[in-house]
């Protein structure tokens, strides 16, 4: 519905009444809100930054040590795509794993159970004690430690299979090892937060009606808990992507150590990182677009607080022109969350 | 008549005060009786322990003819599974003083989640009978707003009505009124008014004097976790025989 937008300036010039019984707030548009908000100060440090925003820009696009070309040349190259994958592939990896073993974790500790909720505890102490690095390391160097992985039952019980170490733990299985483990650890302290949030209330509504605890988990809990778990979680992944490349000390050729080979043989070392930044970054902007949308979904029915103090601005616009597409503003009048 | 409700000699503790003394109330088919009492004096605790929300330390709970929560042993008295208590639940309606709806679920939604969970019924068969009830607490066109869209007594309807999706054997209210605003009392009471009128089991902890004496077939006064008195809601909100009865009354009025 399109509102009918009065010149406010003008409005006030004309009316003799300053009171009048079909008086319509106008909200202001978006630009001049933004720009009444600023004072002479806010001008003067917008200049300034302006100003050193263009300077480095030049100063960037015309220094030829960046070699620009270079960059152009190997954005696109096989080796680097190869690694972009194998990045993308740890990431996806260790964030699956870190996530399933994060929840399940994060399940055990507020179990209520006592042996459950110490493993859990001790696991997260473990892995978010030790640095990621050493714990990369251990993996890879499992073999020196068990010459064989077995399952079996012990105590002179049968063995079911048996393999070398060495066959199984590759550079890349060490990789997802570490970053998995390390992940869930966090992870479980961050569905675990989501968890702590529902109101408890919540749970006893699911009990009453006689749901099971595994359908509250599922149906009431988690999905409610999403709507806190997706920021932080979105954190983990993005900071994953990035320590994916820590993996480079097991050779494994992800894109942070695909440039470094490249530049240990051409000596374009600034190029080849800028190459491997822009790519980091492309991912993460792209984790944060799925975020957004993610967020949106899991925040059906929540209204979330609004911190600016501009949100009067925003509510007065929303009665007269209804909500913007796919931004609701709920609730308004309701009686029980005193 | 049928008893639907036997607890006998219930007693609660939370740490080391006792605040169920052994209670006895019996609550035949199709009567509605009203809690009434001091805040503090254990209202919440005894319907929560009809379901077993909350755990009896002493006493049984019979709903139905069944024990709830507990099996009977050649040893005595044993919790039982949970998914046993869950299935007893599905018989016992409760409707909270704060709602507790399901903020991620629309109102149909909310209504229609149990019966299939619990109840393993059919999406269809779900949503067909949420949109009826939906449609009897007066919420047909809100199908599909959210909790966080809706006034507190719209809320209250729509907990009612996801009680009733379970088509519960007994309902259980406490304080269903008391988080509303003064004008969004009414709407809700009706409801209820309506469900006492088509011969639903009920126990409603409230604070509404006037309702209690039009809706209860009777009223049990209760202080400091004892059934003080208890009788026709005439009697015992008109011509009280107990002091402590008397005494609550004049301050509530
Ligand atoms: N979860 C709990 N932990 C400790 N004490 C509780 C708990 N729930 C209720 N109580 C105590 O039990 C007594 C009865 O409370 P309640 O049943 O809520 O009374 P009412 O509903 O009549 O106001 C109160 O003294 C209250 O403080
Ligand atoms: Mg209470």
């Amino acid at each position: 519905m399109q509102p009918k937008l009065t010149n406010p300036e003008a409005d006030r010039s004309e009316r003799v009444s300053p009171v009048d019984d079909d008086d319509v707030i106008t909200p202001p548009g978006r630009v001049r809100r933004l720009l009444r908000a600023q004072t002479p100060a806010h001008w003067a440090v917008s200049a300034v930054l302006v100003l050193i925003g263009i300077q480095m820009a030049i100063s960037v696009a015309r220094n030829s040590n960046f070699q620009w070309d270079v960059v152009g040349d190997y954005m696109f190259s096989r080796p680097i795509l190869t690694g972009l994958a194998r990045t993308l592939e740890l990431t996806a990896i260790s964030a699956v794993v870190g996530y399933a073993l994060g929840a399940l974790l994060a399940v055990m500790n507020l179990s209520g159970a006592y042996l459950p909720a110490a493993v859990s505890r001790a696991f997260v102490w473990f892995f978010r004690g030790t640095p990621l690095l050493v714990q990369l390391l251990f993996w890879f160097n499992l073999g020196a430690l068990y010459r064989s992985i077995s399952v079996g039952v012990p105590f002179g019980g049968p063995t079911f299979f048996s393999v070398d170490s060495n066959s199984v733990i590759t550079p890349f299985t060490a990789a997802i090892l570490g970053l998995g483990l390390n992940a869930g650890a966090y992870f479980s302290e961050v569905v675990r937060a989501g968890i702590l949030s529902i109101h408890h209330g919540q749970v006893e509504a699911a009990s009453a009606l006689g749901l099971s605890r595994t359908q509250t988990l599922r149906t009431v809990i988690m999905p409610q808990a999403m709507r806190v778990i997706i920021p932080p979680g979105f954190n983990e992944i993005i900071g994953m992507l990035k320590y994916s490349s820590m993996v480079s000390v097991l050779a494994v050729p992800e894109l942070l150590y695909t440039a470094e080979l490249i530049y240990a043989r051409t000596f374009q070392t600034i190029p080849m990182l800028i190459v491997a930044s822009i790519w980091y970054l492309i991912l993460t902007t792209i984790l944060s677009i799925v975020q957004h949308y993610i967020e949106k979904h899991f925040g059906k029915g929540f209204r979330n607080p609004k911190v600016s103090d501009r949100a009067g601005d925003r509510a007065t616009a929303y009665q007269l022109e209804g909500p913007p597409e796919g931004e609701r503003m709920l609730g308004g009048e309701s009686g029980g969350n005193r | 008549m049928t008893e639907m409700v036997i607890a006998k000699k219930i007693r609660k503790r939370f740490g080391d005060t006792e605040v169920l003394h052994g209670l006895d109330l019996t609550v035949q088919a199709g009567e509605v009786v009203c809690l009434i009492g001091p805040s503090g004096s254990g209202k919440s605790t005894l319907l929560r322990c009809i379901n077993h929300l909350e755990r009896p330390n002493g006493g049984t709970v019979t709903v139905n003819g069944e024990l709830v929560g507990v099996v009977r042993k050649k040893s005595g008295l044993t919790p039982m599974r949970p998914a046993q208590l869950s299935k007893q639940r599905t018989d016992i309606g409760m409707v909270f003083q704060s709602f507790n709806l399901f903020a991620h679920k629309t109102a149909l939604e909310n209504v229609a989640l149990a019966p299939r969970l619990a109840r393993r019924e059919s999406r269809e068969e779900a949503v067909r009978r949420a949109e009826k009830l939906l449609a009897q607490v007066g919420l047909a066109a809100f199908h599909n707003s959210y909790p966080a869209e809706m006034s507190g007594g719209q809320q209250q309807r729509v907990a009612i009505a996801r009680a009733l999706a379970m088509l519960p054997k007994v309902m259980l209210f406490d304080e269903p009124t008391s988080a509303l605003d003064p004008e969004l009392v009414g709407e809700v009471l009706d409801v209820i008014r309506t469900l006492a009128r088509h011969g639903m089991t009920m126990i409603i902890a409230t604070h509404e004097l006037s309702f209690a004496r039009d809706v209860a077939d009777r009223v049990v006064f209760m202080d400091a976790g004892q059934i003080v008195e208890s009788g026709p809601a005439r009697e015992v909100l008109a011509q009280p025989r107990e002091e402590r009865t008397r005494a609550f009354l004049s301050r509530i009025l």
